[in-house]
């Protein structure tokens, strides 16, 4: 099977690691990845902004470097949900729809493709608070959300179940977004922030030494948050808790 | 951790300040508290030094409204937010309670907008079938285009009948038409009779909430108000003194009244009937007492039958405040003998939107309220920083279709998280639709020049590998050069309350090329 | 062009593309239990009101005999109850102004929400279940049905000038979310549960 890796732009130059755990994790289950090089971005900043045309070079690029591949991989919820649903500045020709309906998020590829069943290499004795990105629960499913009355299920806590040592703590308000939004969290940084430190405060409240997420976005943006008010607590991609990082 | 703090998260509360040490609320038979109608769940205070109420959105004229700038004033008032924030917080999880309570909730949304979907496509039929039926009650039914319509009819009802006064039930298509205001110019005195209405009302301020209209406001906000307007002793701020001292002030008012009018949940077209649900018993009072009684029907509330109440009557409240009903759902089919009936069944805008056609399920609207309970800009930033009728996530897609250049910022006013969609109880995809209310508005060049520029900036760099390595290729620069795609901030509008991201040694890319390709460029 | 054929002409214009055939709504089993009136009564409580049963053939009125020992007006729309405002005679709505009780039957009542329903005719004057300050409401436990959907497939509907669910006390809690029972119509409101004389037709 042959994987193409997409790693998002904010991955690409914050968060390194990421990257590196999802290409490692994805390796460790015998699969054929390749990193197209020529990589950027998927569009989301411009199209989430309404600025369609302005997205469409964009678009065009991605879909030229993931043509072909079995599937193509992502660690952001909020890229793959972009890809999945919004891809569409473009021509929607046979090609475009194959690379859009191929593309995955980790966690549900993981979950749902591969049905990997164990990870005896992650052992993560730490109490861990999950951060479900909005795109990643509502947009493409990874758990159902409190709204819904509909059997429970959680994609992410069944595989983070399968890390040794690893406690979840249940947050107050357990899917209520985070604040980032794109570039809402530059265009209404007021509330934006503001999101975000009530974020904080629950996860910290909740007793949590970890946050983890599907979304370096999210993360990066509850970082700087936590940073600010002094809260001392740690972020980490769920890619980097799977492949076995030792915190 | 303590129990009593585990306990707290579980009702989620992560302003824990705002929990009031006292109880007012009223209790039942068994001692319990009650929680039903708009009550908290648990005693929600912001006990603490006075702080003046942050106001709404400044409008001017016609200029985009500027939604953050009034959400910062809001957040400022850190009081008057957190209370805010709790309340409404504390109503979506007694939704969720009461959604939860009902096996065939999901099933009961589906079938709900499959009504409303229905009867909005076969509109024209069903407002004549009601238009007939309404006749046929002896009821005199009127049909307005717009607002300014809807308000010149119902002054001149009342003008015929020599009356000068006019207690309503909450509406919120007469505040889409100003009416209060038109009223006031032409010497009718309007009287709301929805406490939290008459609160706004003698505040002169708009309703901040669909269902809960003065939400925005501390007990100390009201207390200020009645004093100044009811002549309410100012130093108590007593819950029960406050309404008491309204409905007091208020029943000699009703009593007195020429004419009574009342706004339309749901609006029958095999009975020509209109359905109010309140919970002070207002629109029934509006309705039964004064010697002329008046609807004003925005014309998506029609439902083709009777049998359909069976489901919106359920979704309604349960979605609205988490109770299974309102107090009082009220079915005003006829006059009484020796009055008059009036319906005035009004358009404005409504027509124009179910030709849009990724907006109009809109129209699929039953005003719950639920989409603003859930969503946490609107909790964070109040609803009068929207500076428009409708506000939070139902607001962002209803606004721009009376004024797209005046609310072409609310689109943006959302992190689009989707929330709101779900607790929706017909279903509309509200936040699908910000989404494509965002295009619309940027392909309309209705977007600030700024933000359009540095979109069109950032996809010439997204889309050429070159540019965009040479833009973060080294780790430092990526610091300096991705907030101008991705967190772009001339004023760093970022680095003012979070910190920045930490740089990398190298970027995945960099790692990439050293440790996973050979000499000649392959992997 | 009226107003009306502009509105009508652009809803025709503007009709939404596509097929949306109006749904039919499923039976949904009740969520109550077999015994009705608990049911009700537990869910009466809940949204404020409150149940009693009839006192003795002899004095069924003497669960809310204290309520009524203290009212100096008390308006019937009842044959079971004699009081002192004569609601035929009212001239006006303006005259229940006064009235400290009101005591009127409700056609039905509906377990799943504890609501109670009148129409014109059980009222008599309609704003009497909004000026007094409390409100006495007898219910056949006969009367009770199981859910709304029931409720709503009842003849009323379609046929009363005048037709209302009650559940309950007026209430707000639009200052802090404090719950306060007579927001504007009646402070409270209780069922009491008597049999009909004569069975409603």
């Amino acid at each position: 099977m042959r994987i193409g890796l997409f790693v998002p732009c904010y991955v690409d130059a914050f968060e390194p690691e990421v990257g590196i755990a999802t290409l490692e994790l994805l390796e460790r289950f015998g699969l054929d990845v390749e990193y197209p090089f020529d990589q950027t971005c998927c569009g989301q900043p411009m199209t989430n902004t309404g600025c369609h045309a302005e997205a469409a070079a964009t678009e065009a690029l991605f879909v030229k470097n993931f043509s072909g591949f079995d599937y193509v991989v992502a660690p952001s919820g909020s890229c793959v949900h972009q890809v999945r649903e919004h891809l569409t500045a473009i021509p929607q020709t046979d090609e475009v729809k194959a690379v859009r309906s191929k593309t995955f998020e980790l966690v549900e590829f993981l979950h749902d493709v591969m049905k990997i069943e164990e990870l005896p290499w992650a052992a993560f004795p730490h109490r861990v608070a999950y951060h479900s990105n909005c795109n990643a629960l509502r947009g493409i499913g990874h758990a159902r959300p409190s709204e819904l009355n509909r059997p429970y299920f959680s994609k992410p806590l069944n595989l983070l179940k399968k890390v040794k040592g690893i406690e979840i703590v249940d947050l107050a308000r357990p899917d209520e977004c985070c604040g980032f939004g794109g570039t809402f969290s530059v265009f209404e940084p007021a509330v934006s922030a503001k999101m975000g430190y009530d974020k904080v405060t629950d996860q910290a409240r909740a007793g949590a030494d970890y946050v983890v997420s599907a979304d370096s976005s999210c993360l990066m943006h509850q970082k700087g948050c936590a940073e600010r008010l002094g809260v001392p607590l740690k972020y980490i991609h769920i890619a980097q808790v799977l492949n076995g990082a030792a915190a | 951790m303590s129990e009593e703090l585990q306990s707290r998260e579980r009702e989620g509360v992560i302003h824990p300040e705002v929990r009031a040490r006292s109880d007012e609320s009223e209790r039942g038979p068994d001692g319990q508290r009650l929680q039903h109608a708009e009550a908290a769940s648990k005693p929600i205070r912001a006990d603490a030094p006075r702080e003046p109420q942050p106001r709404g959105a400044k409008v001017k004229g016609n200029r985009p409204i500027d939604q953050a700038e009034a959400a910062e004033r809001f957040l400022a008032a850190p009081l008057h937010q957190k209370a805010h924030d709790e309340r409404l917080w504390d109503v979506r999880k007694k939704r969720d309670t009461a959604a939860h309570g009902i096996p065939e909730w999901e099933e009961l949304r589906e079938i709900a907008s499959q009504i409303k979907a229905h009867t909005l496509t076969h509109l024209d039929t069903y407002l004549e079938q009601f238009e007939a039926a309404a006749k046929a009650n002896g009821v005199h039914v009127h049909w307005a285009e717009d607002g300014a319509a809807h308000n010149r009819i119902v002054l001149d009802i009342l003008q015929k009948h020599g009356a000068k006064s006019l207690v309503k039930s909450k509406s919120m298509l007469t505040e889409e038409c100003g009416f209060r205001h038109f009223m006031a110019a032409n010497g009718i005195d309007i009287i709301e009779t929805d406490l939290g209405e008459r609160i706004q009302q003698l505040d002169d301020e708009e309703p901040s909430h669909v269902v809960m209209p003065a939400v925005h406001k501390t007990r100390l906000d009201v207390a200020d108000v009645f004093a100044r307007t009811l002549g309410t002793d100012p130093d108590n701020d007593d819950a029960h003194y406050l309404a008491e001292s309204q409905r007091e002030t208020t029943r000699p008012l009703i009593l007195k009244a020429d004419a009574g009018l009342t706004g339309c949940n749901f609006a029958i077209a095999e009975t020509g009937t209109v359905v109010t649900c309140t919970n002070e018993g207002n629109a029934d009072l509006s309705g039964n007492v004064p010697p002329l009684q008046i609807h004003s029907i925005g014309i998506e509330k029609i439902v083709p039958k009777v049998e359909h109440l069976g489901v919106f009557i359920r979704l309604l409240s349960r979605s609205a405040l988490g109770s299974p009903i309102t107090q009082y759902t009220s079915h005003f089919r006829g006059p009484r003998p020796g009055t008059e009936m009036h319906m005035v069944l009004v358009d404005n805008g409504r027509s124009e939107r179910l030709g849009m056609e990724e907006f109009w399920t809109s129209l699929k609207c039953i005003r719950c309220g639920a989409c603003m309970n859930t969503c946490p800009v609107y909790r964070r930033s109040g609803g009068l920083s929207y500076g428009a009728t409708y506000s939070g996530p139902i607001g962002l897609i209803i606004d721009p279709t009376f004024n797209k250049r005046k609310y072409s910022t609310l689109p943006f006013s959302s992190t689009m998280n989707g929330s709101c969609t779900n607790v929706c109880p017909v279903k509309i995809n509200i936040h699908e639709q910000i989404f494509a209310w965002r295009k619309v508005l940027a392909e309309e060049h209705q977007i600030p020049l700024l933000k359009q520029g540095m979109m069109k900036a950032a996809g010439a760099v997204l889309s050429r590998p070159a540019a965009y390595r040479a833009a973060i290729g080294a780790a430092d620069s990526a610091l300096r050069v991705l907030p101008r795609f991705a967190v772009y901030n001339p004023a760093n509008t970022w680095g003012k309350k979070r910190e920045m991201p930490h740089a990398p040694r190298q970027s995945f890319h960099a790692w990439y090329r050293q440790n996973r390709m050979n000499k000649d460029g392959q992997s | 062009m009226s107003a009306r054929e502009a509105i009508f002409a652009r809803l025709k214009a503007n009709r939404p593309a596509g097929d949306y055939p109006l749904p039919a709504v499923p039976d949904f089993a009740p969520l109550v239990g077999d015994d009705l009136v608990a049911e009700f009564a537990e869910r009466l409580a809940r949204m404020g009101g409150r149940v009693e049963r009839a006192g003795s053939p002899a004095d069924p009125f003497a669960p809310v005999r204290s309520r009524l020992a203290g009212a100096a007006v008390i308006a019937s729309a009842v044959p079971e109850f004699t009081g002192n405002r004569d609601l035929r005679a009212a001239q006006r709505p303006q005259d229940m102004a006064d009235v400290d009780v009101a005591i009127v039957r409700a056609r039905f009542g509906v377990a799943e929400t504890g609501s109670v329903l009148f129409t014109q005719d059980d009222l008599i004057v309609n704003a009497v279940a909004y000026l007094a300050q409390h409100l006495i409401v007898l219910l056949d436990p006969a009367d009770l049905l199981t859910n709304i959907q029931a409720a709503y497939r009842r003849p009323e509907f379609g046929r009363s000038a005048y037709a209302v669910l009650h559940t309950g006390p007026s209430a707000t809690a639009d200052i802090e979310g404090v719950l306060i029972h007579g927001a504007q119509g009646v402070r409270s409101l209780t069922v009491l549960l008597l049999q009909r004389k004569i069975q409603a037709a």
